[in-house]
């Protein structure tokens, strides 16, 4: 094999494979020219959601952490431009100065992935649309991108949307890109909606619940006119041979009481509102007689920051999968697994995660198949050393994947853009 | 528009026995005298009668019709209540005007999910009726409320003045079906929060009827808030005004609704429905906030200060729901009010970013004077969405050519500082060609070839949205020089 075919060949990496471009031109011109040769490349940010999705192997990997920096940042008209590579970190610690957030609650996959902390960068949140628990309340990261630019898979620069929240103007591009695991486009620069972060944040904790009682709790809470803005359930049954969440490890704050499984409510605002809020979920619930913590600001953070970042999973050698169904459907989806799994419920009933011991494929498609039936989806999001690939990570359907594959081809004619990330031939 | 397949028309009897063989006879309309209730939308300056009108009764007649369309390649603009503001579903001479009227049910009301199941022929303001007995409403909330449809909400991404609080209509929405131009039948999305894979629920939303024919909708509907006040602040300026608007946001409030007015409209109005509001004010706001009975009253406080910092000339804060809903009473009426000042008005749409207020509409102000047409402006402060109603009328000679130039010249100056073409009332035919002031070719010709992947011939909604080409090079934002265009390779049609 001459060094030019070899180069060509679809899996070759040499030492040289990644390219480190400075600027949305050089992101272009690399791209075109691996148009013009049929070379597939694999986009990277900082690597931290590398292992979600499918494992793909490219000729060569593009990597956009250089395409650095906060752009344009003005907390009086809700919006900021960054490069994709900026770090997430980065982002949230300006919004921070002037007590300004990015609603939609990024996750740090770092820990469950990596052992090590790391949100990522702006482009890596866009493409994986992965939400944390205020999701029912503020939207998900979708909800969140107001316009982008980035390189199709022929090279060229392409930009959709603005920098403000009402516009029409052509298609919603950049909702396309949220969760497209960057098949469609290299991302260069994303423009997100920011809002206020909320003055305090207080947790109402009810202990020891059943889980239908706790979804009962948060169906509630959500259906109510008190504005939560997190709504779990930590279960402490079942015990699982094999499986390491443990929240009694996980959650040790001082005004958290140690009894049993936690069901969660987060209320956020002013410290009035708060309190009345607090007073009214108590009353409506009717759970003046159970026993409940609350758990104020400071600790209150800390509880949703672990929830968030998935912690109780974080020494799990074992499969996770993440679930998203019909609230309603929580409980009934539950009692099929019987006991096989650890969970954790969050979104109200809406969001379940799994950890599973000794997963095999087979128990994989048949918890697919459950979920799907109560109008759901499945996502693989870390593999275990028992179940190190599964063929399908993402849940579709023949005619999504037909639609999916159309839309493909219009942004990346080729398929050289992370080829398989999500399903074969995508 | 697409040039006319005369040959196609001249079959129009053929297509009418064959369309008999798919839908019912009566929801067939072929005499002229019955297609002219079709030949507009709510933009009246353009008209066209279309080849016929169908009202198909189900999704399945929905596909056998665009199947059939598909195959003999007849041009399809569908159409909800026609209230669309920017000719979305202006029909074509060679054209049939698919109606989802008959789509008038809805199907399951969720209370557990907190979602409703409708048709999209069903009324946005029936969503909010029919839950709100159990104390639940459906956010966005349009002017049009009252008669526009749900499914031209999703086709457009409707807004309306709670939009900053609680998103516009693609983030209230959890699922559709859908039917393709070649009458495949699709599910988008469902009961849950974000659907996996490609985002298609928010590729549609907005699309103008290019993509799909929407035949269902699934919408979020959230618990009204315990209190809702409205404060009426009237300011001596313009600038003080946008001023106040852009402190309240950078002070961390997100009021559910930030209206301002500026002196003409706060006259046309109060004239109107006598809504008490300043009449000595150069501009006005309403901002409306909501919550619990405690945090409602702190903000209100908050804001109160806040106006008072930037000069207001009066404030007033609702007592109760009576007074609250006189304070709107004029701002919903600002188009019927203008309506009464002047034979014919223009609603433009331009989205600027809410700093850039006051040099936006002192910019309007000159161009009023330079093409001598008085203009009222109202502005959804809260998310930078700018109505100004220009008033004209049509019977005068090139009147709507020319207020059509001053619109368009607004609406470049929008993009100019930040802005966009449109903020909720689409682009339509109207806007079209306006397309290359906010997008280079790249831009446009990624978003042809997604409509080329879902409708190959091109025969869903044709002419709208995206510029002809040609066009703009005749408009001399393409230039042309020595007779060679700048970028020979792309298709001009």
């Amino acid at each position: 094999m001459s060094i030019e075919e070899k180069q060509n060949f679809p899996t070759y990496q040499d030492s040289d494979s990644t390219e480190y471009p400075k600027s949305e031109k050089e992101v272009s011109s690399f791209i075109k020219k691996f148009y013009k040769s049929n070379i597939p490349i694999e986009l990277i940010g900082s690597g931290s959601k590398k292992k979600i999705g499918r494992s793909i192997q490219c000729a060569k990997i593009l990597s956009l952490s250089k395409l650095s920096g906060i752009m344009e940042y003005l907390p009086e008209e809700l919006y900021i431009k960054v490069k994709a590579g900026t770090s997430m970190q980065q982002i949230e610690v300006e919004l921070k100065k002037n007590n300004q957030q990015l609603a939609f609650e990024p996750v740090d996959f770092g820990i469950l992935l990596n052992e090590k902390s790391d949100f990522g960068t702006a482009g890596g949140q866009v493409a994986c649309n992965l939400s944390g628990p205020r999701r029912f309340k503020s939207g998900s990261v979708r909800d969140h991108v107001l316009g982008f630019r980035g390189v199709n898979g022929r090279g060229e620069i392409i930009k959709s949307g603005g920098v403000v929240v009402k516009n029409v103007t052509g298609y919603d591009l950049s909702k396309l890109m949220c969760g497209s695991y960057g098949t469609l486009v290299a991302l260069t620069e994303i423009t997100f909606k920011v809002l206020p972060a909320p003055e305090e944040n207080n947790t109402l904790v009810i202990h020891n619940q059943k889980i239908e009682s706790a979804l009962y709790y948060l169906e509630k809470s959500i259906s109510s006119s008190n504005d939560i803005s997190g709504a779990i359930f930590l279960p402490k049954e079942p015990d699982v041979n094999g499986c390491s969440m443990n929240i009694e490890n996980t959650f040790k704050l001082n005004d958290l009481k140690q009894d049993g499984s936690i069901t969660a409510i987060r209320i956020e605002g002013s410290k009035n509102s708060i309190e009345q809020r607090i007073k009214n979920l108590i009353n409506e619930l009717k759970i003046i007689n159970l026993n409940t913590s609350i758990l104020k600001t400071h600790q209150s953070e800390i509880f949703w920051d672990k929830v968030k970042n998935l912690e109780f999973f974080s020494s799990s050698k074992n499969s996770i999968i993440r679930i998203v169904i019909p609230p309603s459907e929580g409980s009934n989806l539950i009692y099929q697994f019987s006991n096989k799994f650890k969970y954790y419920v969050d979104w109200g009933g809406a969001l379940i995660w799994l950890e599973a011991f000794e997963l095999t494929e087979e128990m994989f498609e048949s918890i697919r198949r459950k979920v799907v039936k109560i109008g759901g989806y499945v996502t693989m999001i870390k593999n275990s050393d028992y179940l190190p690939y599964v063929e399908d990570v993402f849940t579709i359907n023949r005619e999504r994947f037909n639609l999916s594959q159309n839309i493909k081809k219009s942004f990346d004619p080729k398929g050289i853009l992370n080829p398989g990330k999500m399903y074969t031939g995508i | 528009m697409p040039k006319i397949d005369r040959k196609l028309i001249a079959k129009k009897a053929d297509i009418v026995s064959d369309l008999k063989k798919i839908i019912k006879i009566e929801n067939i309309l072929h005499h002229e005298d019955e297609l002219r209730p079709f030949e507009t939308d709510a933009l009246s300056a353009y008209k066209q009668k279309p080849l016929l009108v169908v009202f198909p009764e189900n999704t399945k007649e929905v596909s056998r019709v665009l199947s059939y369309c598909n195959r003999e390649r007849i041009k399809v603009v569908p159409r909800g209540a026609g209230t669309g503001l920017s000719g979305g579903s202006l029909p074509l001479e060679d054209s049939i005007l698919l109606c989802l009227g008959k789509f008038n049910k809805i199907l399951n009301i969720d209370y557990k999910n907190r979602c409703v199941i409708a048709q999209p022929g069903v009324t946005n303001l029936s969503i909010t009726q029919a839950v709100e007995d159990k104390g639940f409403y459906y956010a966005p909330d349009p002017s049009s409320q009252i008669a526009c449809s749900i499914g031209g909400n999703v086709a457009e991404n409707s807004g309306g003045v709670h939009s900053l609080k609680y998103g516009t209509t693609t983030n209230n929405l959890l699922g559709a079906e859908v039917v393709f131009m070649d009458g495949t039948i699709s599910r988008l999305g469902g009961k849950t929060y974000d659907s996996e894979g490609y985002d298609f629920l928010g590729l549609i939303t907005g699309s103008e009827g290019l993509l799909c024919v929407i035949t269902e909708v699934t919408v979020k509907i959230l618990k009204k808030p315990q209190a809702v006040k409205a404060a009426l602040i009237g300011f001596s300026s313009i600038e003080d005004g946008g001023n106040c608007v852009s402190q309240i946001i950078a002070s961390g409030i997100i009021p559910s609704g930030m209206e301002m007015m500026d002196k003409a409209l706060i006259h046309a109005t109060d004239d109107f429905v006598k809504a008490g509001y300043p009449r000595d004010a150069e501009s006005m706001l309403i901002v409306e906030l909501d919550g619990t009975e405690k945090e409602v009253e702190e903000l209100i406080d908050r804001v109160r200060k806040i106006a008072e910092k930037n000069k207001s000339s009066s404030i007033k804060i609702s007592k109760n729901e009576k007074q609250r809903l006189k304070f709107w009473a004029g701002r919903k009426a600002a188009f019927p009010a203008c309506g009464d000042m002047s034979p014919d008005y223009y609603c433009m749409d331009g989205t600027i970013p809410r700093g850039k207020l006051a040099e936006v509409l002192k910019e309007i102000r000159r161009l009023s004077k330079k093409y001598n047409l008085p203009v009222a402006n109202a502005f959804h402060a809260g998310d930078g969405n700018l109505h100004p109603l220009i008033m004209y009328d049509a019977n005068e000679k090139n009147a709507l050519e020319k207020t059509e130039k001053f619109g368009a010249d607004i609406l470049k100056y929008c993009v100019k500082v930040g802005g966009v073409l449109t903020g909720e009332h689409g682009v339509g035919v109207e806007k079209r060609e306006l397309m290359c002031e906010m997008f280079n070719n790249n831009d446009i010709q990624q978003q042809i070839k997604i409509k080329k992947a879902l409708d190959g011939s091109s025969l869903l909604n044709p002419g709208k949205v995206y510029p002809i080409l040609r066009k703009c090079a005749e408009e001399g934002r393409v230039h042309v020089h020595r007779g060679k265009t700048k970028f020979p390779d792309i298709p001009r049609f």
